[in-house]
């Protein structure tokens, strides 16, 4: 490619250097925020991974142990009936939340009057901190002295039913915000055109509003996930992963095995067994509704 | 909330302008779900000790005092807050100057490593801070700082970051190539355009981060639960958790603790609440 030699045509080159190699910043500007993620967050995991190999009270140094950690995870009945547990809660957490913000969010996006007041009364659970949330429940649940008559946290469905909408009454103003400031970026164009082809409100609910949210479902599906893995002081304060062991999730037994029977050998396969299946999760989430490729969210219209 | 004036113009409604009757009852009944707990909570920290025991919390209390409050109060409640406050300014200020920077890097620098670091954050979201709590107690012990404010705040604050980077380079995305093309004629360095371009245009998704990262400071109960033991560095999590015990059965005063707790985050609510939703709507991303 030639250029005709003008004066304004030959600075033209050297603003595009300027513009690809010059004005962009060094990758070390990066190297602070990665360098102390990865000490506080990625070499853990590993060491988590290192730990689970080893036989460690908590004092003095780790000895190595091989799998024996592993063989007892895997010959431990309770570590199956605690994934089974999470796995549920989890399960019957994120479709709980969803529908519920999903359709508080879509119906809050209108920009009446009374849902602005209503959005804003319902965010007032989330001000809440997740401790605090916890001890109204169990203050409120008591069976002797607190408001709600009867043995609820006492009972198997009950103490799980009881985490599963304590989870949601704190985590649902959250997730219908999200769900709130997706809607509202839908472009109104495609309602008037849905419209003009005389579809109905239920139609375009479905058509329209849905699969435009699918990025918002999968950034809200995801910390629901990673949310409801970390109910553990809702299970710490309400249940104490009762009655029996009924409500012991992962995060609970690992927090059990190392900081109350002073087993961090065993706690940590538990906690490497969890990052594993948060992951794994998490990955399948994305995959699913394509988050990974967030270049730009309107991306096909 | 203020409504724009062509909203009242039938010609230029919104079509969310439309109303729909089930969900509106869908919403009222939340509404009392939302509700219930929180008039429960408030007659019942008002109840002295002779009502505490088989009221029916739906009544207010007939002898209304505020004692309750009061012994919270004089059991260490604004120190624990004063904590809570100190922890939440440190996370902010760590995520923001450590998470600005890298996504500029992320979505400026087309680098292998530039792209390298921006998956280790997408990957990030996804680590439980449950998980690593075992390996973050012998990394805490290991730096002397167990049962120390910094205990609770570096590793809040690292596992606010990758929600946080997220957040960041998708509002940083929103800038136009031609922004950067006229700084860069101009002869403006990475550093410049970091400061008079990126920071001004990236308000929106900044706020995000410090109201995002100030909520994971305020909500942090398992680090405060297993890195810090004494009196002196308890945050207002595990200073509540701590009144189960004190209390015992005295559920007015546990909840008067409550109460209490969501006071200074309601007042920030009413002062900020456009601030605080937009912001937080922004983790969505956009």
């Amino acid at each position: 490619m030639t250029y005709p030699v003008t004066k304004s045509a030959a600075a033209a080159p050297k603003g595009d250097v300027r513009a690809t190699h010059v004005g962009r910043p060094h990758a070390s500007w990066a190297l602070p925020g990665v360098l102390f993620f990865t000490f506080f967050a990625v070499v853990p995991m590993a060491l988590a991974v290192y730990l689970s190999l080893t036989d460690w009270n908590g004092l003095g140094d780790p000895g190595f142990v091989g799998l024996e950690n592993w063989k007892n995870l895997f010959t431990d009945p309770q570590l199956m009936h605690s994934l089974l547990v999470t796995v549920l809660l989890t399960v019957v957490s994120w479709a709980f939340q969803t529908v519920i913000s999903l359709l508080l969010g879509v119906w809050a996006a209108g920009k009446q009057r009374n849902r602005a007041v209503l959005s804003a009364i319902f965010f007032v659970p989330f001000l809440l901190s997740s401790t605090a949330i916890a001890l109204l429940f169990f203050a409120l649940l008591d069976p002797n002295y607190g408001v709600v008559t009867g043995d609820t946290l006492g009972t198997t469905s009950g103490a799980f039913l009881a985490i599963v909408f304590v989870g949601a009454w704190q985590f649902i103003p959250f997730h219908t915000l999200i769900y709130q400031g997706g809607a509202r970026q839908i472009p109104e164009v495609l309602y008037q055109a849905a419209a003009i082809d005389g579809a109905t409100g239920l139609r375009q609910f479905f058509s329209i509003t849905l699969p435009q949210l699918r990025h918002t479902m999968a950034m809200s599906g995801v910390l629901m996930v990673v949310g409801s893995l970390t109910y553990f002081e809702t299970v710490l304060i309400l249940t104490q992963g009762g009655p029996g062991t009924d409500t012991k999730i992962l995060p609970y037994l690992m927090y059990e095995a190392g900081f109350r029977s002073y087993d961090y050998g065993y706690a940590s396969a538990v906690a490497t067994f969890l990052v594993i299946a948060a992951t794994g999760l998490s990955l399948l989430l994305v995959r699913v509704t394509g988050f990974g490729k967030m270049n730009s969210v309107r991306e096909g219209m | 909330m203020s409504h724009r004036s062509n909203d009242r113009t039938p010609s230029r409604r919104h079509w969310t302008k439309r109303s729909n009757p089930i969900a509106g009852l869908a919403s009222f009944v939340w509404l009392l779900i939302v509700l219930i707990p929180l008039y429960a909570m408030i007659t019942t920290s008002l109840a002295g000790p002779e009502e505490a025991i088989g009221r029916n919390a739906l009544t207010p209390p007939k002898n209304p005092t505020l004692d309750n409050y009061g012994l919270v109060l004089d059991s260490g409640f604004s120190h624990y807050l004063w904590n809570t406050t100190l922890t939440a300014i440190g996370v902010v200020v760590i995520v923001v100057c450590l998470s600005v920077p890298l996504s500029y890097v992320a979505v400026r620098n087309r680098g292998f490593w530039a792209g390298g670091a921006f998956r280790l954050f997408l990957l990030g979201v996804a680590i439980p801070a449950q998980a690593v709590v075992v390996p973050l107690f012998l990394l805490i012990t290991k730096l002397d700082i167990y049962d120390s404010l910094w205990a609770i705040i570096l590793p809040t604050a690292a596992f606010a970051m990758p929600v946080s980077v997220l957040v960041l380079t998708g509002t940083l995305r929103d800038i136009s190539e031609e922004s950067y093309e006229a700084m860069a004629l101009d002869g403006a360095s990475p550093t410049r355009m970091l400061f008079q371009l990126v920071i001004p245009l990236a308000k929106g998704g900044i706020s995000t981060v410090i109201i995002y990262s100030a909520l994971q400071a305020w909500n942090n109960f398992l680090f405060a639960l297993i890195f810090t033991q004494s009196e002196e560095p308890r945050v207002l999590t595990l200073g509540l958790y701590n009144y189960v015990s004190q209390f015992g059965v005295n559920i007015p005063a546990l909840l008067a603790s409550v109460v209490l707790s969501g006071v200074p985050i309601f007042v920030v609510y009413l002062v900020a609440r456009r601030a605080l939703v937009s912001g937080l709507m922004g983790v969505g991303g956009k």
